[in-house]
């Protein structure tokens, strides 16, 4: 089987007379920690969705596990997991409750719900907490358990867009060594942070300007050719020439 | 006088105690931050300063004022720019300045050389609705609205949250331009790499206070070794490392991993006990404020 989980060839996608992502390309392989970083208005979101199947490229052409962005975008999304921090549970449903609405949505049977919920609860040690509302679990726990709702259907793929705001320094911590695991059982990691230091922890990382994907490679080799002892000065160098106003 | 003064105050909403017995001080002219993660009561303690809450229990003073009996003259001498973007979207960059002028009983001209070096970026803008600016946009507009009466005292909510690391610095450098003005600054953050632009701090976590101090002191009291430890694969670093005699604690931290010792640490035993990872390396590092987080929130 094909190595490269993510393809996108001069992907572009114009609003009007603005383009928002300009002909950008790159290849996403199998197990991946993939960072996309860039300054806010440089195009991330757009190009977010378009390779999550929930807007099509104006011109370009790209596959995302193995299906079409321009034609088959619903296939697309039943093959990737998706996570925001601003996004993600219920509150006012317990946790057994999350869990079977998301194996719902993306259509688990009956047995298949309950084995990965019990998989779920084991993993996370969450069996005490099977009917607590998730409004009233510290934001922590919460956070791992969107990561589980967000792969339950065992996507190959899962984009997280900003996933660690807000959150405190030992949180985050916890999360990205759940990021650093998935990686390491061949989940391919397609994630955006403001967190320089999450940069750091990522297999290759691009950062986009103004709609264009002006650097692209490992953090220690971005670090090398921008002359830069961390990701964000490499970062500041990049987005310091932006031109549009976010 | 005090520039703020916070005794023992504490607010619950319903069971969650938001706020729990919390002091502190701000002298005038300073650039005092909360530094802490969400739910650690930062809002709430802005909400109850510019006198928007009232407290369960203990006094504050903000400019000499009481926030509860002389909640009226404190209205008059703060700046309050809340979290949430909170002008009106449908007047424009140039109405939501006379507006917030007008309810301060202010002229926009008396004001313009205090928010101009803000205000002059958005200024050809001035026809845009304030809902159609970008994010960053209207973080300035909003920050122009908050300084339109020439009030003593700021207070900034989460000014740079969801701000990429550029714009987060031009920001940081505004609020070191209005400081030079001589107006006190309460800012609230969850970049802990922001502290240093700070002249004190204070570390909240779950409504408490963890530590205040001015950032280089802060440090100064992490009182354990500390190492930076990198290798080819860092995921195997960070599980093999938690089992080598002496660490603490080991976490990612950026580039590297950082590990915490105690005395019966030693760096040729670290190196030999993990000699079949490719290229380790491990040098001893200064502890940083993120550092001195983890380790007050694990105590």
């Amino acid at each position: 089987m094909n190595d490269v989980v993510i393809s996108v060839t001069e992907l572009t996608k114009c609003f009007g007379d603005f383009t928002a992502v300009d002909h950008i390309s790159f290849d996403v392989k199998r197990g991946e920690i993939f960072g996309f970083l860039g300054a806010n208005g440089a195009g991330k979101t757009t190009a977010m969705r378009m390779l999550c199947g929930l807007s099509f490229p104006t011109s370009g052409s790209g596959s995302v596990a193995g299906f079409d962005i321009m034609t088959e975008g619903e296939k697309i999304k039943c093959h990737i997991g998706y996570m925001s921090q601003k996004f993600s549970l219920y509150n006012d449903l317990t946790v057994w409750e999350n869990i079977r609405f998301f194996a719902g949505i993306y259509g688990l049977s009956k047995s298949e719900t309950k084995e990965r919920a019990q998989r779920i609860l084991e993993q996370l040690h969450f069996t005490s907490e099977r009917n607590t509302l998730v409004g009233a679990l510290p934001l922590g726990w919460k956070q791992k358990l969107s990561f589980a709702v967000a792969t339950i259907h065992n996507p190959g793929i899962v984009f997280l867009d900003e996933p660690t705001g807000g959150v405190d320094p030992i949180t985050r911590r916890q999360f990205w060594e759940m990021i650093y695991e998935a990686a390491h059982a061949g989940t391919t990691i397609f994630v955006t942070t403001h967190y320089m230091d999450e940069a750091e922890y990522c297999s290759r990382v691009s950062i986009m300007v103004d709609g264009k994907v002006c650097a692209l490679d490992t953090p220690s080799q971005l670090k090398r050719a921008f002359a830069a002892t961390s990701m964000d000065e490499v970062f500041r160098q990049l987005a310091r020439g932006a031109k549009r106003g976010e | 006088m005090p520039a703020i003064s916070v005794n023992n105050i504490s607010k619950s909403f319903g069971k969650v105690k938001a706020l729990d017995c919390v002091s502190l001080q701000v002298s005038k002219g300073e650039l005092f931050g909360l530094i802490g993660p969400d739910g650690a009561g930062k809002t709430t303690l802005f909400r109850l300063l510019t006198t928007l809450l009232h407290p369960d229990e203990g006094t504050a003073q903000v400019d000499g004022h009481d926030i509860v009996k002389d909640y009226l003259a404190i209205r008059q001498c703060v700046g309050y720019m809340p979290g949430r973007f909170s002008l009106y979207p449908d007047l424009t960059v140039e109405e939501n300045l006379n507006f917030f002028a007008a309810l301060f009983g202010v002229s926009v001209e008396a004001s313009y050389d205090l928010v101009a070096p803000i205000y002059r970026q958005i200024e050809p803008f001035k026809e845009r609705r304030a809902g159609k600016l970008s994010g960053g946009m209207k973080q300035k507009l909003a920050l122009s609205c908050a300084l339109i009466h020439r009030p003593n005292i700021l207070f900034l909510d989460e000014p740079t949250t969801g701000v990429d690391a550029v714009s987060r610095c031009e920001f940081w450098d505004m609020l070191s331009e209005l400081r030079q003005k001589g107006i006190t600054i309460m800012v609230s953050t969850p970049y802990m790499d922001e502290a240093a632009r700070c002249d004190r701090i204070a570390l909240c976590n779950e409504g408490r206070i963890l530590s205040i101090d001015s950032p280089t002191d802060i440090t100064r009291g992490f009182d354990a070794p500390l190492y930076a430890v990198k290798a080819r694969n860092m995921f195997e670093l960070l599980q093999r490392a938690r089992t080598v005699q002496g660490v603490l604690r080991c976490y990612p931290f950026g580039e590297y991993h950082h590990i915490v010792t105690d005395a019966t640490f030693n760096t040729d035993n670290f190196q030999s006990s993990l000699n079949a990872l490719e290229d380790l390396q491990i040098q001893a590092v200064s502890p940083t404020i993120e550092d001195m987080f983890i380790k007050l929130m694990e105590r």
